[in-house]
């Protein structure tokens, strides 16, 4: 089980609270998880990367394990916490004003 | 009794201005989608429970909702504007050909006869359509034929911002870009035209009378008069009488013909309505004072509408899609101010009361008359 946690906008577009858990097969990618995530949440297409190219949003981070894995190719493997659920992959809204 | 529902996109969110008939009492519902920009809102005339708004956010992107209870809830709907085939280029700041790119939706626009078709101009600029409620989106690609290439962004980007819909002759939709100009289409989008014979802009373009680039603010139309236009440019109040194939300049006795929102009444359709702002560079209103200038007349003649409107130290601007009337009798007018003001006339213009004062910076206003 994979836990993702979406900043406050996404939480509130999904209509959830707190962490999402997904299930996601092994190996565990940015993509395989990105994947997932959409496939729950169809309201989030386009909102974390692009549709069309499947490029992360410029201002959309991806933290996890106190590292930026925002820039990290989308199909490397997920930290080993992150793809066993025992840390969360942070989405970010990056730090802007507005 | 008549209701009067009026829809407000602004910087950080929805709201919704509802009052009876007499439109003395307001109730202010919001904020939806809080934190996020509402580009615009708008009701289906076909079925005045169905809106549609565009949300949109530098973070996150386009989302568009959907309401089936006339905004009480919202569900999300389609987001996936892409381009027809290969977009292809248009023209960038340094003269180079740049690749079109979707940002997001400046305006929505239902059908006027089925809820579930809707129109959406977008930013790079582009015209699409959706049949299923919103759920999927076809681009009007021929559109981008019209001399696309030519066409490059002015400083709040190269987006379409109007869409006007003929009553009469269903296949016929005119639509406005910045800084293209207008475009038309007899045939719901298979083939498109310049429409911009008449206009000049002197201080934009190096052929003042060229057939594309025109920057041009807003167009409006009154229903039972399909063939007469109106249209704030950058510079210049225009109104074309032959449907959009020439443009004569209106500006008349206007303190600056330079502005964003026009509108036509509800029921007379020589009576339109402007917001003159000092200048391209000077975003307020002249002299700090915020006037409504209504004229009777078609244009060239107008009058300034002052009563209820701050007269001293005022500094706000009107957006383009910020001004809209209701079908009461008399005409109800309204408007949104970058300040987060939404003033309502229940007189034609005659005299304005706010109903917010301290909204988010307002981008868009649509008024429903509801039975």
């Amino acid at each position: 089980m994979i836990r993702v946690e979406l900043p406050q906008h996404l939480r509130r577009l999904a209509r959830v609270e707190g962490e999402v858990e997904l299930v996601v097969e092994s190996p565990a990618t940015q993509r395989a998880v990105l994947d997932a995530l959409e496939a729950s949440y169809p309201m989030l297409r386009g909102t974390i990367r692009d549709q069309v190219t499947l490029e992360r949003r410029p201002f959309v981070r991806f933290f996890a394990c106190a590292r930026d894995l925002s820039h990290a190719l989308p199909d490397a493997p997920l930290p080993e916490p992150v793809a066993t659920g025992r840390e969360p992959l942070l989405v970010v809204g990056a730090l802007a004003g507005g | 009794m008549s209701r009067v529902q009026v829809l407000v996109g602004t910087r950080k969110g929805a709201f919704v201005l509802s009052s009876d008939g007499t439109r003395k009492q307001w109730a202010v519902n919001g904020p939806h989608f809080g934190g996020w920009e509402i580009y615009h809102v708008k009701g289906s005339p076909a079925d005045p429970n169905r809106l549609y708004a565009s949300q949109s956010s530098a973070w996150f992107g386009q989302v568009i909702q959907r309401s089936s209870d006339g905004g009480k809830t919202w569900e999300t709907v389609g987001n996936k504007f892409a381009y027809d085939g290969v977009p292809g280029t248009h023209q960038w700041y340094d003269g180079t050909q740049h690749p079109w790119e979707f940002k997001r939706v400046w305006h929505l626009e239902p059908s006027l006869a089925d809820p579930d078709t809707v129109y959406a101009g977008v930013e790079d600029a582009g015209l699409f359509r959706s049949t299923d409620g919103g759920q999927t989106w076809q681009e009007l690609p021929a559109l981008r034929a019209a001399k696309g290439h030519l066409w490059q962004p002015g400083a709040g980007g190269m987006c379409l911002h109007t869409i006007v819909l003929d009553p009469r002759a269903k296949e016929r939709i005119s639509v406005a870009i910045s800084a293209a100009g207008v475009f038309q289409t007899d045939d719901a989008g298979k083939t498109w035209r310049p429409a911009n014979c008449g206009l000049k802009s002197p201080f934009q373009l190096p052929d003042p009378t060229a057939e594309v680039g025109h920057c041009v603010h807003r167009i409006a139309m009154h229903p039972s008069r399909p063939k007469v236009l109106f249209m704030q440019k950058h510079w210049d109040v225009m109104r074309s009488d032959d449907g959009g194939a020439s443009w004569q300049e209106i500006s008349g006795n206007l303190p600056t013909d330079f502005g964003f929102p026009i509108d036509v009444h509800a029921h007379e359709p020589e009576t339109i309505y402007v917001v003159p702002i000092k200048s391209d560079s000077e975003h307020y209103p002249p002299d700090a004072k915020l006037r409504v200038y209504r004229s009777r007349t078609g244009g060239n003649e107008w009058e300034a509408l002052t009563k209820g409107l701050p007269q001293r130290d005022c500094y706000v601007n009107v957006l383009r899609d910020a001004m809209a009337v209701d079908s009461l009798d008399p005409c109800g007018v309204y408007f949104g101010t970058t300040g987060g003001q939404v003033y309502a006339s229940s007189d034609a213009g005659d005299s304005w009361t706010p109903i917010v004062r301290d909204l988010p910076a307002v981008v868009s206003v649509e008024v429903q008359t509801l039975q």
